[in-house]
């Protein structure tokens, strides 16, 4: 154990040093993140696990933002989806309502912050915005608030509906949504429409912090709390009557679970922390329009939850990672790659790359081969990569092993 | 003794078919069976009392309070809680968590307990567990209580469902066939338990079964369904010689049939349970 501790820690260094010696190669930052994975999955001691954790997110990944300002966006934005995803993980992987809107929630709160944090709010006010910057903090809050009671207003019509029907309802509620950001600059200018709004405040950050540090510690801090508020609901009866619709809502309801109160509880807890996140998001775009809260933003969290694993908080964080990594760092990576081969004209097979017609640009192999991936999961490991884990009860009392027919003795 | 539960004129249809009609039951305390053919509406008559069906008429009263227009959940915390003929348990949960889920109704903590609530919430959770343990353990389920529960054997899941329902804290429980699918064994000591359920718990116990030596060995009262009108009620050996029952189950004739066996051999008195 003690072996493996200090073998995970100096990996750990290893390749922040690595990082730091070649701050350019992706490579470099993709093992970093590996490492923080190996470290979940490693045998260690929990304490030792969770304390390399704390140091390579606390200390190490602001500290590769200095070589890099680049990969402390990327881990920003990696928070921010794991956050997404982690809500959406209550209400799709617990409860069981397929949610295809559930980026309304994240535009809910974008937009209260972005309306009042910016000029926008004299359009409709008369005068006053944007807000002083401190009153991001309390927005973080009336954000979060606004989203949970979209959720609730979503959530009571579709109560009664099932499956695929719940599903094409959330679909068209959050393309109400958008379509409502898109179309509220007339009569009343309440969002400036396709135009989006801008300049949106800051909040002020304590001095001698930049704003990409400040931004990831807040991202940081926002999943920290995000995590712990999902193992509680998890881990508790609620957790359970969410997971008891799931699994059969009529047998549910006859045991005691009441429908409306417990479903209306999940849309409403995955929708405040997109509603938090929103708020963040918006502060830290300076800039939103509609066009960031479209339905693929959606199908796009929805695959981080089932390629993680339905219901499974660590499933939801990596899946969160795994894609956002993917879609910013790696595909990326390998669509420039493919067009410096394409433009240096090299040859394969006796063809020259560069006689690639425009159809067939590397750039547009990036949703190709996410889609690909997407398939093999699904074929092969349809569970997700790390799914959920049932929780094991003790069996404190002597245990047993009571044969099958022995009900009459208990009993008595 | 008076009625624990009381259906008058209970009438359910659906679209041209009458499943249910006007019938008048009186439920006292310890074990009542309710039999009749398949398609007779006992199911039916289950899915009124628990509220998965409204009547179309009649009324339903558990201990003076009717019953009718509420939801199922309110109906399990009143304490009247059920098994499914067709076993409906949570099957990707394990035993243990199943039980917990059918306490959902008596744990008395709210979402800011939840998440903001210290060691008071976490020894509720613990007390909860240790009761969903003891709960496994009347039925014979404790060493499973880890076990996922659709992986469990075909009895074990009817034992489960009634530990399930138990843990609600019912003073009624509705059973809708559970020694389907069960050996003769397994059906004996399901009957001890049920026995023992009424006796330690003081509970009252409404079953469907179409297995006879259950019904006539447990049963106190016997009540008799065909399309959806009840036909006979009374003790298990009354209704077994009701020729409206025997007609029922083998068809119109039957009883003649059987008296004039009968008194060809009178040592054996007519049995309507083969």
């Amino acid at each position: 154990m003690i072996a493996n501790s200090l073998i995970a820690a100096a990996f750990l260094a290893l390749c922040a040093v690595a990082v730091a010696l070649f701050p350019h190669s992706i490579l470099a930052f993709l093992v970093f993140e590996a490492s923080l994975l190996a470290l979940y999955l490693g045998r260690l001691p929990n304490t030792v696990r969770w304390a390399l954790f704390a140091i390579a997110l606390v200390v190490l990944m602001p500290l590769i933002g200095t070589f890099n300002g680049y990969y402390l966006e990327v881990a920003t934005q990696v928070g921010i989806f794991v956050a997404l995803a982690l809500g959406l993980n209550i209400v799709v992987g617990l409860a069981g309502l397929l949610d295809l809107g559930y980026v309304a929630f994240f535009a809910v709160g974008a937009y209260t912050w972005a309306i009042f944090g910016s000029p926008q709010a004299n359009a409709f006010l008369g005068h006053g915005f944007p807000l002083a910057p401190h009153w991001f903090f309390v927005f973080l809050i009336v954000g979060l608030a606004a989203a949970a009671i979209t959720g609730i207003i979503l959530g009571l019509p579709v109560l009664r509906i099932r499956g695929d029907y719940l599903a094409i309802v959330t679909l068209g509620f959050g393309e109400v949504i958008r379509v409502l950001a898109n179309n509220l600059d007339k009569p009343i200018n309440f969002t400036n429409g396709p135009r989006g709004i801008t300049p949106i405040g800051r909040p002020p950050t304590p001095p001698g912090v930049g704003y990409p540090e400040f931004f990831y510690f807040l991202v940081l801090a926002i999943v920290v709390v995000v995590i712990a508020v999902n193992r509680r609901l998890e881990r508790s009866h609620i957790g359970r009557a969410w997971e008891a619709i799931r699994e059969d809502e009529l047998a549910a309801q006859a045991m005691g679970v009441p429908l409306v109160r417990t479903k209306l509880m999940a849309f409403a807890c995955g929708a405040s922390f997109a509603g938090v996140m929103g708020v963040v998001f918006s502060a830290k775009q300076i800039f939103i329009n509609p066009e960031s809260f479209t339905f693929l933003e959606s199908i796009g969290v929805l695959s981080m939850v089932i390629l993680g694993g339905m219901g499974s908080v660590p499933g939801a964080i990596l899946g969160a990672s795994v894609v956002t990594i993917l879609n910013l760092q790696v595909l990326k990576g390998l669509s420039l790659w493919l067009n410096e081969l394409k433009n240096a004209g090299v040859t394969i097979f006796g063809y020259s790359l560069a006689n690639l017609p425009t159809q067939l640009e590397p750039a547009k192999y990036e949703r190709m081969i996410f889609g690909i991936i997407l398939v093999l999961m699904m074929i092969f490991r349809p569970q997700g990569m790390l799914p959920a884990k049932r929780r094991q009860m003790e069996l404190t009392e002597p245990q047993e092993n009571e044969p099958a027919d022995s009900a009459g003795e208990a009993a008595k | 003794m008076s009625a624990v539960l009381e259906a008058r004129s209970v009438t359910k249809r659906f679209g041209g078919l009458t499943a249910v009609s006007k019938v008048d039951f009186k439920l006292e305390s310890g074990i009542a069976s309710i039999i009749g053919p398949n398609g007779a509406g006992k199911t039916t008559l289950f899915n009124v009392l628990t509220g998965l069906y409204a009547p179309d008429e009649g009324d339903v009263t558990f201990g003076g309070r009717s019953l009718v227009g509420l939801r199922p959940d309110q109906i399990t915390a009143l304490g009247i809680c059920r098994t499914f003929q067709n076993i409906r348990l949570f099957g990707n949960m394990t035993a243990g968590e199943n039980v917990l889920v059918g306490m959902h109704q008596r744990i008395r903590l709210g979402l800011r307990d939840v998440l903001f609530g210290g060691p008071r919430v976490s020894g509720e959770e613990s007390r909860l567990w240790r009761r969903a343990l003891d709960l496994l353990g009347r039925v014979g389920l404790r060493g499973s209580a880890n076990e996922i529960a659709r992986n469990l054997p075909y009895g074990d899941q009817r034992r489960l469902e009634i530990a399930r329902a138990l843990a609600s804290e019912p003073t009624l429980l509705l059973l809708d066939e559970p020694t389907a699918g069960m050996t003769q064994g397994e059906a004996a000591t399901l009957m001890a338990l049920l026995r023992s359920l009424v006796a330690e718990l003081k509970l009252t116990i409404l079953l469907i079964e179409h297995n006879m030596r259950v019904v006539m060995g447990v049963s106190d009262r016997v009540t008799v369904l065909d399309h959806g009108e009840k036909i006979s009620e009374g003790e298990p050996q009354k209704v077994q010689g009701d020729p409206r029952v025997i007609e029922a189950y083998l068809g119109r004739g039957s009883w003649e049939r059987k008296q004039r066996q009968a008194s060809a051999r009178p040592e054996e008195p007519p049995h309507a349970d083969d």
